[in-house]
């Protein structure tokens, strides 16, 4: 395999692997999910290779692969990757197979059409991380929508129609306005470069020159777009809808990655395409950022539905990792991009246990459960770890990211105020309130229900898919080093773009 | 051996995963045990061994870091897995894992029979595991680790029955209080490490203290750190106002009270204020609210002791109050007599749970002292035990609570001031009644329980760490002999200290002589009002017990508002959880969320919707109305034109 083009092998394997899916036949339903399997994990490991050939020592983009596209706009297909994209990417690639085979033998109806919408899923996700040109980021962007549109409305629970809607409608509304923003951007290069463009390398040059006026209100296009896939509060309503309709597959994937685009793209472009907007802009986002984690947190407190709770808590969480983007410290930000990974972890391990004892019971009333530590005392154990990991207890993963970026924020100069902080570490308590509380009321007390009484415990398949991720908690909670390095010099340099333009701002 | 001192960490750490993982494939209970009491045995050997070598260095040389590899390493924090061992440290150490070693084995007997029973040692490991990290840890982050994880063990092991009910509730309420309580606890803590962090760019214990003894820092910055931090300490070594956890801690099996409620995990908030001790001496007005907090608690603690009749709640509302003596030394400067009353109480109450679990296990469970009565007819070695313990917690002369209560008091006046004194000697004056209530209602008297119950003497591997542990309840003092007796320079701890808490000491110096006659005459008044109250309760619960009665109704609504601990759960309730969880619900989810926004989301699409009705007229399909309009248009264009023209 050829090094320079490692990511068009990376992007290509699940768009080429839905393909041939569809010429297998529907009902050749063992053979589709193998197959869906061995594509994934040729993802998977394609996206280790990558990370070999990747110098974490270089903070500039990696891997970069150039073909013009569209001659007249200078549209080109330019892809490459940064530390940050690059453990992005290995979440999506490591997610995605364990997706799968958590849905073999829960996911019955029309199982070819449902492989082929994660594979095209999986390759929307890549294509966003990989994207460094605005025109085809727009395209990943909007055709990962389509995929996810399809999981929630073909696959979900009873209210899917009214849920798919509202995902589509809400994400498709910020989409809009960053196409706005983008196509003003590319025209605002072409006065000052003398050529429209979309290349997000020279954009970033142009970006901070905007007039200041206009430049808030592209960081806003952009920042609404991102907002809403955050999702941030008020922005979230989405969220709870989406995530207790769609199939537990969709819901991981959806937890897992999709919200991630929204932080990624914060990161990726309101940062440094705005520098000055983004500092000016930073305290009220902050302000919202704490708001949802103690929001996210006390609406989880009191939901009766255990993925409505999990949902939920996916707003406390994300708010956590808009807060160290927007503190602008490197320990923040760093926080924040293992925070997207952890959160990834923690609550993609929630809603598969959710989904398992789904499965079995047919409810996820909490109401409905009670005293299951007597009959499944290994999938008890494996709830408590991910709530654990959720709550960020130390040793765990979750501990590294909302220490940093607390850490992070407290001493950040662009907030400069220790309120933000207080607040948002009180975030630390309700985590430990909702969680514990589902805990004892699910699996400790005595069992009532006489429905619970035949509940089996964790089968291999489960197993298999629970494992690894239980292990990625531990080791991002004991070694983060690994993961950290992968991404410092990455924040680095955004960070220093920002700086660099706004070093007055600063002082 | 001070090198191989991570060692002590991973035996427990070992023990944890064995029985955690193959526990339940294991069965047999004596390997379970012998690999859980030995996983702490080899630890407490190890760290005898550091001791020893330690003891044997120059003065200036008894701190040791030990580093394992990088856990944290971003921008300008660097946090190593490391470990720290010094005088304060080691001291610690021992006392962990030797009571921790007595108590592991006394569980072997203990939970003999228990389905859970790999489960338990898999807990306990994990815990000790957990608390020689947060004693150890050479950085704030390491000591937060063991902070965090001790908790998550107290809660697992509180809510180890977790399908039996608990007072007004059930044990895994009472396990998610004490985790919850802890946590905003935790929440002050992280704040401290953060404000650390902050001023001197690191949190690793030995820069951040030079850099605070020695940098031009503002004392309310300092003040800031320090309030923070003992935010943490009061949830962790339950202080007013986050004590409400401890008492419902007791929901959990007996030993555990006696380890982590008693001896090792609930004193971290000592050890981390004495570990911290230059930043608390750098900040004189939350030094004084450490007084405070800790008179306040050991008093209003003890006084609800005083009524209790469920015999391990008795004894918890004791550690809060003797937890409170701490703090108080903690406070007025005398950080060295706040570790040594950590250990002394480490030995005595240790026993006292122990004895009190081997009392509930003869008494087949009953944990009212309302019905027991004449035990130690039937249960030598526990009695005796017992009233030892009972002794030296009240101070009795000659026995371990003695020298470091004493300490504490004479401390509390002579750095602090006379109203210290009053309230300290009234509590341990109450505290001597309550105990020797609890003695003579169990042990002495009349029998007050059926004639199915048969008390019986517990086994050996019980009654045996109950003998090691009272020997050290009565030989434990020695190594603090007031100067007062043994001479300038005579108190073997208090030297063996002084390189810790110089620093702290050099900063909070204070002037004024007191002469051994006061010390003598207050701690004589002492001595003679604890020993007074001790008669006094022996005569009343064994042979008056309608004094008891009477004053009890003649006080009645002073009795009850005991009895209540002061409503201050029922105050919480109300005032705070409730409300959050209403508004939470009622306000938040219901209107905020679906009301509010989605109201805004659903109606503008409903706003497009019957937008496009009334556009959607324009539609008709009919040809001739399109030419009607296109006839209108038209002509309106043309008037324009030919007005414009």
């Amino acid at each position: 395999m050829e090094n320079g083009s490692i990511l068009t092998y990376l992007l290509i394997t699940p768009i080429l692997g839905s393909l041939i899916l569809l010429f297998i036949r529907k009902e050749q339903e063992n053979l589709i999910q193998w197959f869906g399997l061995a594509v994934s994990l040729a993802a998977f490991i394609i996206s280790l290779v990558m990370f070999t050939n990747f110098d974490q020592s270089n903070g500039s983009f990696q891997l970069v692969e150039k073909y013009l596209w569209i001659d007249g706009l200078n549209v080109s297909y330019h892809i490459g990757v940064d530390g940050i994209s690059v453990l992005l990417i290995l979440l999506t690639t490591f997610l995605t197979p364990l997706t799968l085979i958590s849905t073999w033998g829960t996911i019955k109806k029309n199982i070819k059409l449902f492989t082929f919408f994660m594979l095209f899923l999986e390759a929307g996700m890549l294509g966003v991380f990989i994207s460094l040109d605005l025109f085809l980021f727009y395209i990943f962007w909007e055709a990962m929508l389509i995929p996810m549109y399809f999981i929630i409305g073909v696959w979900g629970g009873e209210n899917r129609i009214y849920a798919s809607i509202k995902f589509f409608i809400y994400t498709m509304f910020g989409s809009l306005l960053m196409l706005v923003a983008i196509i003003w951007l590319a025209v605002d290069a072409s006065s000052q470069l003398g050529y429209f463009t979309t290349n997000l390398l020279e954009l970033y040059k142009v970006g901070p020159t905007i007039a200041r006026d206009i430049q808030n209100y592209l960081f806003l296009a952009f920042f609404f777009s991102f907002a809403i896939k955050v999702p941030l509060f008020p922005l979230h309503t989405w969220l709870p809808d989406a995530h207790v309709q769609a199939p537990t597959a969709g819901s991981v994937i959806l937890a897992g990655v999709l919200l991630k685009m929204g932080t990624y793209g914060l990161i990726r472009f309101n940062l440094p395409l705005f520098p000055q907007a983004s500092v000016e802009f930073a305290p009220y986002i902050s302000v919202f950022a704490v708001i949802g984690i103690i929001y996210g947190a006390l609406v989880a407190m009191v939901q009766t539905d255990m993925k409505k709770l999990v949902a939920y808590s996916s707003v406390a969480h994300l708010g956590f990792v808009v807060l160290g983007i927007f503190a602008m410290t490197v320990e923040s930000v760093q926080g924040a991009v293992i925070q997207m990974i952890n959160h990834g972890l923690s609550t993609g391990a929630l809603f598969l246990l959710v989904g398992m004892i789904y499965e079995r019971t047919h409810s996820r009333e909490i109401s409905f459960y009670g005293g299951i530590a007597k009959l499944v005392p290994v999938y008890a154990t494996f709830l408590m770890i991910a709530s654990l990991s959720s709550i960020g207890l130390p040793g765990m993963n979750g501990f590294i990211g909302e220490f940093l970026i607390l850490l992070g924020s407290f001493k950040s100069q662009v907030l400069d105020n220790w309120w933000f902080t207080i607040f948002a570490a009180s975030g630390v308590i309700f985590a430990a309130v909702y969680l514990l509380w589902m805990y004892q009321r699910v699996v400790f007390g005595n069992v009532t229900n006489p429905k619970l009484e035949n509940l089996s415990d964790m089968n291999g398949k489960e197993w298999l898919v629970l494992v690894p991720i239980i292990l990625l908690i531990f080791w991002i909670g004991i070694y983060p080093t690994t993961f950290l390095d992968i991404t410092e010099t990455s924040t680095i340099n955004i960070l220093e773009q920002v700086q660099n333009f706004t070093i007055k701002l600063l002082n | 051996m001070i090198d191989y001192i991570y060692l002590t960490i991973l035996f427990p750490l070992a023990g944890f995963l064995i029985n955690g993982l193959f526990g339940s494939k294991i069965k047999n209970e004596k390997i379970i045990g012998i690999i859980g009491s030995s996983a702490v045995g080899l630890s407490f050997l190890f760290t005898i061994l550091s001791f020893i070598q330690l003891l044997n260095l120059p003065i200036d040389e008894r701190t040791r870091v030990v580093e394992l590899f990088t856990w944290l390493n971003v921008a300008g924090l660097n946090i190593k897995f490391a470990y720290l061992v010094d005088q304060l440290s080691i001291v610690m150490s021992l006392i962990v894992t030797g009571v921790g070693f007595l108590i592991h084995v006394y569980s072997i007997g203990y939970m003999h029979g228990d389905k859970g029973f790999w489960r338990f040692f898999a807990y306990l490991n994990l815990f000790i595991f957990a608390m020689m990290n947060l004693i150890l840890g050479d950085n704030f982050l390491v000591l937060f680790l063991g902070w965090e994880g001790v908790g998550l063990c107290s809660y697992l092991l509180i809510g180890f029955y977790y399908d039996r009910k608990f007072e007004k509730g059930t044990v895994p309420e009472a396990a998610k209080k004490a985790f919850i309580v802890n946590r905003i606890g935790d929440f002050g803590f992280l704040l401290g490490m953060f404000l650390i962090y902050q001023t001197f760019d690191s949190l690793n214990f030995l820069e951040v203290f030079s850099k605070a003894e020695y940098f031009p820092i503002s004392e309310t910055t300092f003040s800031f750190i320090a309030l923070f931090l003992f935010i943490g300490a009061t949830g962790k070594s339950a202080q007013i106002p986050l004590y409400v956890w401890l008492p419902d801690a007791m929901a959990g099996p007996t030993p555990v009270s006696a380890l982590i409620h008693a001896a090792t995990m609930v004193t971290a908030g000592v050890y981390m204020v004495a570990r911290a001790s230059i930043i608390f001496a750098s900040a004189p007005a939350i030094m004084t609210l450490v007084a405070v907090i800790g008179l306040l608690t050991a008093f209003f603690a003890a006084t609800i002791g005083l009524v209790q009749t469920d015999i391990k709640k008795v004894l918890a509302y004791s550690t809060v109050s003797q937890l409170g003596y701490m703090f108080l030394a903690a406070g007025v400067g005398a950080f060295g007599a706040a570790i040594f009353h950590v250990m002394t109480h480490a030995f005595f109450k240790a026993l006292l749970f122990l004895g009190a679990g081997s009392v509930i296990h003869a008494m087949h469970e009953q944990q009212d002292i309302r019905n027991y009565g004449n035990l130690k007819k039937y249960m030598p070695v526990t009695y005796l035990t017992f009233i030892i313990a009972a002794f030296a917690i009240a101070g009795v002369p000659g026995l371990s609570g003695f020298f470091s209560k004493d300490e504490i008091l004479w401390y509390s006046y002579s750095k602090g001031n006379l109203t210290f004194w009053i309230i300290g000697a009234l509590t341990a004056v109450i505290t001597a009644f309550y105990m020797f209530r609890l003695v003579s209602l169990t042990f002495f008297g009349k029998e007050r329980f059926g004639k199915d119950v048969h008390p019986h003497e517990s086994p050996k591997v019980m009654t045996i760490p109950l003998i090691v542990l009272a020997f050290l309840s009565i030989v434990g003092g020695y190594v603090g002999i007031p100067e007062i007796f043994s001479g300038e320079g005579g108190n073997a701890l208090k030297n063996w200290f002084k390189p810790i808490f110089a620093p702290a000491e050099a900063k909070l110096r204070t002037f004024g002589s007191h002469s051994h006659f006061e010390e003598l005459l207050l701690m004589g008044i002492s001595v003679a009002a604890a020993l007074s109250a001790i008669y006094f309760a022996y005569v009343v619960y064994t042979r008056k017990k309608e004094i008891a009665d009477k004053t009890a109704s003649s006080v009645k609504g002073l009795y009850n508002t005991l009895l209540n601990k002061y409503y201050v759960d029922e105050i919480y309730e109300s005032s705070v959880i409730k409300p959050i969880l209403i508004i939470s619900e009622k306000v938040l989810w219901k209107v905020t969320d679906n009301k509010l926004i989605d109201g805004i989301v659903n109606g503008s699409a409903k706003l497009i919707y019957y937008i496009s009705i009334i556009i959607r007229k324009m539609q008709t399909g009919v040809a001739q109305f399109y030419a009607l309009i296109m006839m209108i248009g038209i002509s309106v264009a043309l008037f324009w034109l030919i007005l414009t023209l």
